[in-house]
């Protein structure tokens, strides 16, 4: 039995040292989550850090991260497991020769339905391994409501059925994060197997940190602009509100422009990495004021 | 009452106000407050929050649940020798002096004035328990019967005065005009918002936690009336509206997608068996053709369903990839086309300005005759609804006695592939009155739609 995390602060602390600055709710749900071994469902908009947590949960506990990138369509055999067919007609073709007996057929039955042929998916790898794991289960809700099915016998019980070959239930939990955009309601049964933490913009504080800590060569002066003018534009209305990582890239940026000081023109000439409609754009244009060139 | 007996009341609170809270959630708010320190507020409200919220507009309601029954402190804090978080408060409540007095009254709103130009939540948070304990006290015959006015505070108090002083520092400290504004709108309406959180407290302790529970809770964002929107509510509406839109477009395209798979494409399905030795493993399937009808929008702009129409125009338009082609009209007693108004990436804040712009345009009279907005539809825009299109009429139907044009409506309804009418009053409502929503009922559809939930179900429905 794993302990992820000793504490609330415990976790902020070595969440930190991992490169990924949390509030005070993110920091305890995170630690619960793993003290309770039930999943993390986090929501929140595009861009907020929501798959950065899995992964600096995964740098803070020394842990492997395993990836399954829901989308569209996708299906049992990408989710959990699948037979490998082309190995399995190759092995029943190689034994099946013309003066093979009845016997050796259901041997090759028997044989073709092991591990030897089975090909584990993200799901299913991240229950089997024996070291500390976090299954990052990105944008659920990318997802058809079939595979939901899917995931409630690994989530609740931590254990994945394979009729040929019965079921494999985890050696050791992992630590599992899915993450949404709740672009789809996902279901209650979901729901009320996960913990559930909304990450939203943060205030205006920790985004300076964040970002001074995420580009080290910002001068304090400019990231405190910078992180003014986000907190501005995010008031607006705006179909894409500025994310994180969009302030992050800005300032990244400006180190790549060498441009010292963040005034009007410079948020005029740059605007297009944060925001990513012309309407948009023009609308930060006239709230703000801008001196257009 | 014990902490068992706090944690029922406030799981079954929270079920009253609409979270749906299973047994099994319950328990692991339990086992989670097992790990936790208690003896900060925030980290049990946080335990709570990540065990029994499942859905972020919710939270609002969890939070107001979660103040009413585990209060930030009791009575007046210090004063009545609790030992919750409060120390700062001794210096500016005098215990056992005159309450309410003038000089009081002076001196509360200099301390407000000074916290408010510091932005200081903590003082704020201390003042507005000490607006309500001082200024806002109904006191009753009996235990338990005095109360607490939140209204009766902020009208002693009224910070809105403070307002200009508080742009004039922010203005001295070298921000914009406004900005400052903005800044100081929102600092005021947070201790607004303060002074109602400690009323509801008070009143809770006086009355228990249930009572209040029911009294207070205010539906979520996206159940809340057109009509019945306060202004603050509309701007946080219009924000929801494309994410309400990108949403329904996700779960249109994904059921799109389910339904697409065509009868078996033979040929293809046989070629690719040729690489797993003739065995086909893989079926490949011949796309369906998607079909889309023409939408045609007429939307009653008459300032009662103003609200209404602006929100059902801007949801339909951020749609548009999901019919063939929208056109809008607006009416009052003349009508008027703004499709123009809705170019692709137009921007929502010019569009309503637009739409706002368009009312008077539509008014010839200036009264809502539904009859005569018809009759000129039929007129000046024949072309306008074929077999292919589809029909929505946005509004109440209230139409000031005037003439219905009953024959007028079914010949265009007749004429289309489908028509709506869309009322964003309770049908309750219907009939009575000028409203002519049943008699127009009887010739298109009627259906109500009162929140963005409902709007955005019915427009799921019809793509």
């Amino acid at each position: 039995m794993t302990t992820w995390f000793e504490s609330a602060d415990d976790a902020a602390e070595r969440l930190r040292a991992a490169g990924y600055l949390t509030d005070d709710a993110t920091a305890l749900t995170t630690y619960l989550a793993g003290a309770l071994e039930k999943p993390l469902l986090v929501e929140g908009p595009a861009g907020v850090g929501k798959t950065e947590l899995a992964k600096a949960v995964a740098r803070a506990t020394g842990a492997e991260l395993v990836r399954l990138q829901c989308y569209e369509g996708l299906d049992e055999a990408r989710a959990l497991y699948e037979w490998n067919y082309k190995k399995q007609l190759l092995r029943i073709q190689a034994s099946g020769g013309r003066d093979a007996g009845p016997d050796s057929w259901s041997e090759t039955h028997d044989d073709i339905f092991t591990e030897e042929f089975l090909l584990t998916r993200p799901l299913l790898t991240a229950i089997r391994r024996d070291e500390p794991t976090v299954l990052l289960v990105d944008e659920v809700d990318k997802t058809d409501v079939e595979v939901e099915g899917l995931l409630l016998e690994v989530l609740s019980d931590f254990q994945v059925t394979i009729p040929e070959l019965g079921t494999v239930a985890a050696t050791r939990r992992p630590f599992v994060v899915l993450t949404s955009n709740a672009s789809r309601e996902l279901s209650e049964a979901v729901k009320r197997r996960c913990l559930f933490l909304h990450l939203g913009y943060p205030d205006a504080e920790r985004e300076r940190q964040i970002v001074t800590s995420q580009v080290p060569g910002l001068d304090d002066r400019v990231a405190a602009q910078l992180v003014d003018v986000v907190v501005r534009l995010r008031e607006l209305e705006l179909k894409k509100a500025p994310s994180i990582a969009e302030s992050v890239d800005w300032a990244r940026t400006l180190i790549a422009l060498q441009i010292g000081d963040l005034d009007e023109a410079t948020v005029a000439r740059t605007l297009g990495v944060v925001l990513k409609h012309a309407s948009d754009q023009r609308r930060a244009v006239t709230e703000l004021k801008l001196a257009v060139r | 009452m014990t902490l068992l007996d706090t944690h029922i009341g406030f799981v079954e609170a929270l079920r009253s106000a609409g979270l749906s809270v299973s047994l099994a959630e319950g328990l692991d708010a339990i086992s989670a407050l097992e790990k936790v320190r208690w003896d900060d507020r925030e980290t049990v409200r946080a335990a709570y929050a990540a065990t029994l919220v499942k859905r972020q507009p919710q939270r609002v309601t969890f939070d107001a649940v979660f103040d009413i029954y585990y209060p930030r402190l009791v009575g007046d804090g210090v004063r009545a020798g609790d030992t919750t978080d409060e120390e700062a408060e001794g210096d500016s409540a005098p215990a056992g002096g005159p309450r309410d007095t003038g000089a009081d009254l002076e001196r509360f709103r200099e301390a407000l004035a000074d916290a408010l130009a510091a932005g200081d939540q903590q003082a704020l948070q201390d003042l507005a328990a000490e607006a309500v304990g001082r200024f806002g006290a109904m006191p009753g015959r009996g235990p338990g019967l005095s109360s607490w006015s939140a209204y009766t505070s902020l009208q002693r108090v009224s910070p809105s005065e403070l307002l200009d002083r508080l742009v004039q520092g922010l203005l001295a400290e070298g921000l914009d005009g406004e900005r400052a504004q903005r800044t100081a709108g929102r600092r005021i309406g947070d201790f607004t918002r303060l002074v109602e959180g400690d009323a509801r407290r008070r009143i809770a302790e006086e009355k228990g936690p249930r009572h209040v529970a029911d009294v207070t809770v205010r539906p979520t964002i996206d159940r809340l009336d057109f009509t019945a929107a306060r202004r603050s509510d509309l701007e946080e509406m219009r924000r929801e509206i494309y994410p309400l839109a990108r949403r329904l477009a996700a779960r249109l395209t994904k059921e799109q997608h389910a339904r697409r798979r065509g009868p078996l494409d033979v040929r293809r399905t046989v070629r690719a068996s040729i690489a797993t030795g003739g065995v086909p493993l893989t079926t490949h399937h011949r796309p369906r053709r998607p079909h889309r009808t023409d939408l045609v929008v007429l939307c009653d702009v008459s300032g009662s369903v103003a609200n209404f129409a602006q929100f059902t125009l801007m949801l339909v338009f951020a749609l548009r990839e999901a019919f063939g082609g929208v056109r809008a009209f607006t009416f009052v007693d003349d009508v008027v086309e703004v499709t123009d108004a809705f170019r692709p990436g137009a921007d929502v804040v010019e569009v309503m300005d637009s739409l706002a712009a368009s009312i008077s345009h539509a008014a010839l009279f200036g009264r809502t005759s539904y009859g005569r907005a018809l009759t000129r539809f039929a007129e000046a825009h024949p072309d306008a609804i074929g077999p292919r299109s589809s029909l929505l009429v946005l509004g109440d139907a209230r139409s000031n006695y005037s003439d219905l044009a009953l024959p007028v409506l079914a010949d265009l309804a007749g004429r289309a592939r489908h028509a709506w009418w869309l009322n964003p009053e309770h049908p309750r409502h219907w009939g009575t009155g000028d409203s002519a929503a049943d008699r127009y009922g009887e010739v298109v559809p009627m259906v109500e739609c009162r929140n963005l939930a409902q709007l955005g179900e019915f427009v799921h429905e019809i793509v």
